[in-house]
């Protein structure tokens, strides 16, 4: 495993050096491998999905396949525009001098993705890298192995086997990863494992983004919907029947719980007596077959575990306040989240939880929505992380934008420079206030002595 | 003594941000305004403790730091109310109605870390950026220098809000203490060694850091036709080594590169330069820095101890360790591996290597560590493309140097080892704020295709949603309805 790291590691080196990833023609054949990939193998992917979420295919389609489509044709449509330099505005006082800002690729990078959305979060960061033309390392989470394979196998089917490379392996292999010098570390996780990989990332100055998570909440106005508390609650039941039907674990809309590790840690959410009580809806658990049915609690003990570690799984707790107002409060005492949801038609509370609370983004009537909105950057805040991707931003957070300051050597300031005497300093004065007349004023001025 | 009162100070500093009355723009103004007021009203003894710091003209004070200062101050005061505007976004016709923006938030309680040899504008130009973006801020200037942090730490609270700015003064132990607490922004200008430290810090916080580095900065100098061309090409290079600081600069010229046909020209043109620039006798003139301290001077003095490097010297070399003086010292072809080669020379030791063909100058830049900027002297549009293609740095800049650092449109940063992140400008502002995507949908129109009970033709909606193929969504639309 440690002889793979390292060799893969020198051969993307190596198609680095040689600009093998630098072309609008190789990255565009690139980006359009993974389009075929998605095509051809699309059912294999869904077999996969299956396989280590249980997920049913149209959610894998809405949730992954569909969002890699969308972006990989957007990046494709864009990526001369993203590619070209962007020419800047310089000062009078420095005429004829002209800017740009030249986007280039960091270099070899490493990508580690998640189990939640083994393709997603693993290509959409790929997509980036290579729209920007770096050569790539991806590791995909070992907890989703069927997804693993099926991307360590068919890569290197699709794209250019020299500069994009699927590692597999857990632990151990992250740290044999991590001890190589990268141009930037992208990674999609936990805070836990983030702190291990910014350290690690420190070593060799290594620029890293990290898209963490943290407990998301939705805030639901009564008052806009016209309901009670109660009520609600009932309609959350009636709707959680509709989309799951009596026996969600019968029929095959919803994923499972991918391991028994964190099925252990969900069932220990509830084991406390007081969290237990709370529960209004749900609540069955098949350790078997890794299922926990949706689960809604009406205010659990705010000291619980539940409520102070992000669930990750089908519990909801819902947590009433005297006033809707109250949760801006409670949201911005506790740590930033990825997302903040509100369900209101209510403009001064909208506009109170924008300006009062602080998360990766805020997202009105709707969840999730947001994530495939690709003029919008995708990234935390705080615990929930820092750096942002999608869309262009995909593209930035794999790239250097490098000032490039083309010169006149025909027109020249020598007040810029010594030997130092007194009439120097005024020029630089009105030089740095672009105080035009007062340059002329000086240099007349100066001519008349 | 700050250390005593760091918990104290600290719980001021998120209470200050928690009263969110950095988040107006009146309050920011008047923090900018404050730090204008403030260059100006103590302009003499900016210029004095400049002086006695490290021997700093005035001139350079002013046109270095000051100026610069000014001029940034100026702009993000006119800026600033475009720069806290929300900025609307697109949004695809597929999930009409819906508006999406993007809104700035500052990060929170940041904290900046500054360096020696621009001790007040390295100190002070993050600062406009994280006010500018609504942060509360503590700035540890740098104990090397400190005339200029006694400065800050005296002057500061007294033209902007102690409660919600702070100077920490100190050494080492102070930067260490201050590492162990949680910031949510570290912005570092300094060495890549230190570096590694604040980011393995900010490493157990998830905090967000900037680091601004340095490197070896190379100057490639090309052959000119025009005399007066060259003239200038000559004068602004010798600047860019010596006028700063003398040498002791991230963004200064480290080493020079010619065609070895030219080398001995270039180096009597940098020789008559030097000598209009600061007289014969360097030390005497007052228009050039000295270096900062025994440490640096130590340093400097080992770098031209070995005797095939001395004997490369072909101008200068006097060193007077009394008063901190190096005169401007140019050396030409000292060894490869030598430690004036490999390590960043932050001084008045200008190496000269001469190279067969000047293109040559590409690969031996690129197979070294990524420089904060490569300065081309040269007018060969050929040669310009292929250097900013065939090299990575964080800036290049053609026919000049240095001035590239005044320039607010151009972002200022390095990559590699020089660091990474980038202010100036809007840049500043940007680097310390939080851009948060604020998406509204309508609770009017609802795509049930998207969610269960799952069911064969709903993949086929999504795959023309993701696809933005209305007409295909039209047409299942149509064909759900006739079902």
């Amino acid at each position: 495993m440690e002889v793979q790291v390292e060799e893969s590691w020198e051969e993307l080196r190596e198609s680095f050096r040689n600009r093998r990833t630098r072309s609008a023609a190789w990255r565009k054949s690139q980006l359009r491998g993974l389009l075929r990939l998605l095509h051809d193998k699309e059912t294999d992917i869904f077999n996969a999905m299956k396989d280590d979420l249980g997920k049913h295919p149209t959610e894998t389609y809405r949730d992954e396949v569909g969002i890699l489509v969308k972006s990989l044709n957007l990046t494709l449509t864009c990526l001369d525009k993203w590619m070209a330099s962007s020419k800047v505005h310089v000062p009078l006082v420095a005429f004829p001098t002209s800017g740009e800002i030249v986007p280039e690729p960091l270099g070899v990078v490493l990508i580690f993705s998640s189990w939640n959305f083994p393709l997603g979060l693993a290509l959409d960061p790929v997509i980036g890298a290579i729209a920007a033309g770096n050569a790539v390392l991806l590791k995909p989470s070992e907890l989703a192995p069927a997804c693993s394979l099926f991307l360590a196998k068919n890569i290197p089917l699709y794209l250019d086997r020299k500069a994009v490379k699927v590692v597999e392996g857990g632990a151990t292999t992250a740290e044999q990863l991590l001890n190589k010098k990268w141009d930037k570390i992208f990674f999609t996780g936990s805070a836990r494992v983030g702190r291990v990989i910014m350290s690690a990332a420190a070593n060799h100055l290594t620029p890293v983004t990290l898209e963490l998570g943290g407990k998301c909440p939705a805030i639901l106005d009564l008052s806009s919907i016209s309901s009670s508390r109660d009520r609600a609650i009932d309609s959350m039941k009636e709707r959680i029947k509709k989309l799951y039907g009596d026996k969600p674990w019968e029929n095959n809309s919803m994923s499972r719980i991918v391991n028994q590790n964190h099925f252990r840690r969900l069932r220990n959410l509830i084991e406390d007596p007081a969290v237990a009580a709370s529960i209004v809806h749900g609540g069955s658990m098949d350790e078997e077959n890794l299922f926990i049915e949706p689960t809604i609690l009406l205010d659990p003990p705010l000291e619980a575990e539940i409520m102070t570690e992000e669930i990750f799984g089908p519990f909801l707790p819902v947590i009433t306040v005297k006033r809707i107002q109250d949760s801006v409060d409670f949201i911005s005492s506790r740590p930033q989240p990825l997302a903040i949801y509100v369900f209101s038609n209510d403009e001064t509370l909208r506009r109170q939880v924008i300006a009062e609370t602080s998360s990766g983004g805020v997202t009105f009537n709707d969840a999730i929505i947001q994530f495939a909105c690709d003029t919008l950057p995708f990234g935390g805040v705080g615990q929930s992380g820092f750096g942002k991707y999608h869309g262009k931003f995909s593209f930035d957070a794999f790239s250097h934008g490098k000032s490039v300051l083309r010169r006149s050597l025909k027109t020249e300031m020598s007040f810029g420079y010594p030997p130092w005497t007194d009439h120097k300093l005024p020029f630089l004065r009105a030089a740095y206030n672009f105080d035009y007349i007062g340059i002329f004023l000086l240099l007349i001025g100066l001519k008349r002595k | 003594m700050e250390l005593l009162n760091l918990e104290e100070s600290m719980e001021e500093l998120r209470e200050s941000f928690r009263s969110r009355r950095t988040r107006n723009a009146a309050w920011r103004r008047a923090q900018l305004k404050g730090l204008l007021r403030m260059l100006e009203e103590k302009e003499e003894e900016i210029f004095k403790t400049l002086k006695e710091d490290i021997g700093k003209h005035s001139a350079e004070a002013f046109r270095d730091e000051i100026g610069t200062l000014t001029k940034s101050l100026n702009l993000a005061l006119s800026c600033l109310e475009d720069w806290m505007a929300s900025k609307k976004v697109h949004v695809p016709v597929i999930a009409f109605p819906t508006s999406g923006e993007i809104v700035p938030e500052p990060l929170g309680v940041v904290l900046i870390f500054s360096t020696w040899n621009f001790p007040i504008g390295l100190a002070l130009e993050p600062l406009i950026g994280a006010i500018a973006a609504g942060n509360v801020a503590v700035v540890k200037p740098s104990e090397l220098a400190p005339a200029c942090s006694s400065f800050l730490a005296k002057h500061v609270p007294m033209y902007l809000d102690n409660k919600a700015v702070k100077i920490m003064e100190g050494g080492v132990s102070t930067a260490e203490r201050l590492l162990e607490e949680k910031w949510d922004k570290i912005f570092f200008t300094g060495s890549a060694q230190v570096a590694h430290v604040v980011m393995s810090a900010a490493a157990k916080h998830l905090t967000p850091v900037t680091l601004e580095l340095g490197g070896k900065c190379p100057a490639i100098f090309d052959s000119f036709s025009s005399l007066r061309d060259r003239e200038v090409a000559i004068r602004r290079l010798v600047n860019g080594k010596w006028g700063l600081c003398s040498g002791q600069a991230c963004v200064g010229i480290d080493y020079l590169l010619v065609e070895e046909k030219h080398a001995s020209k270039v180096i009597d043109l940098l020789k008559n330069r030097i000598k209009n620039f600061y007289g014969d006798s360097p030390q005497e003139t007052n228009s050039i820095s000295r270096i900062i301290n025994k440490n640096h001077f130590m340093r400097l003095k080992n770098l031209i101890e070995d005797s095939t490097v001395k004997a490369s010297i072909v101008h200068g070399g006097a060193m007077d360790e009394d008063n901190l003086f190096i005169e401007p010292t140019i050396l030409l072809d000292p060894p490869l591996k030598s430690q004036i080669m490999t390590t960043e020379i932050f001084g008045p030791f200008l190496p000269v290597i001469t190279l067969k063909k000047i293109e040559d100058s590409i690969e031996f830049i690129s197979s070294r560590p990524q420089p904060l900027a490569i300065y081309a002297f040269t007018k060969d549009e050929t040669f310009k493309k292929r250097i900013i293609s065939e090299t990575s740095s964080g800036s290049v800049t053609f026919n000049d140097a240095i001035i590239q650092f005044a320039c607010d449109t151009l972002p200022f940063g390095g990559v590699g080892q020089s660091g990474f992140g980038k202010y100036h400008g809007k840049f500043s502002f940007d680097e310390f704020s939080h851009g948060k995507a604020v998406l509204r949908r309508s609770l009017i129109t609802e795509l049930s295709f998207q969610y269960p009970p799952w069911s064969d033709y709903k993949i086929g909606f999504l795959r023309a949603a993701y696809n933005f193929d209305y007409i295909a969504l039209f047409l299942l639309l149509i064909g759900l309805k006739r079902k």
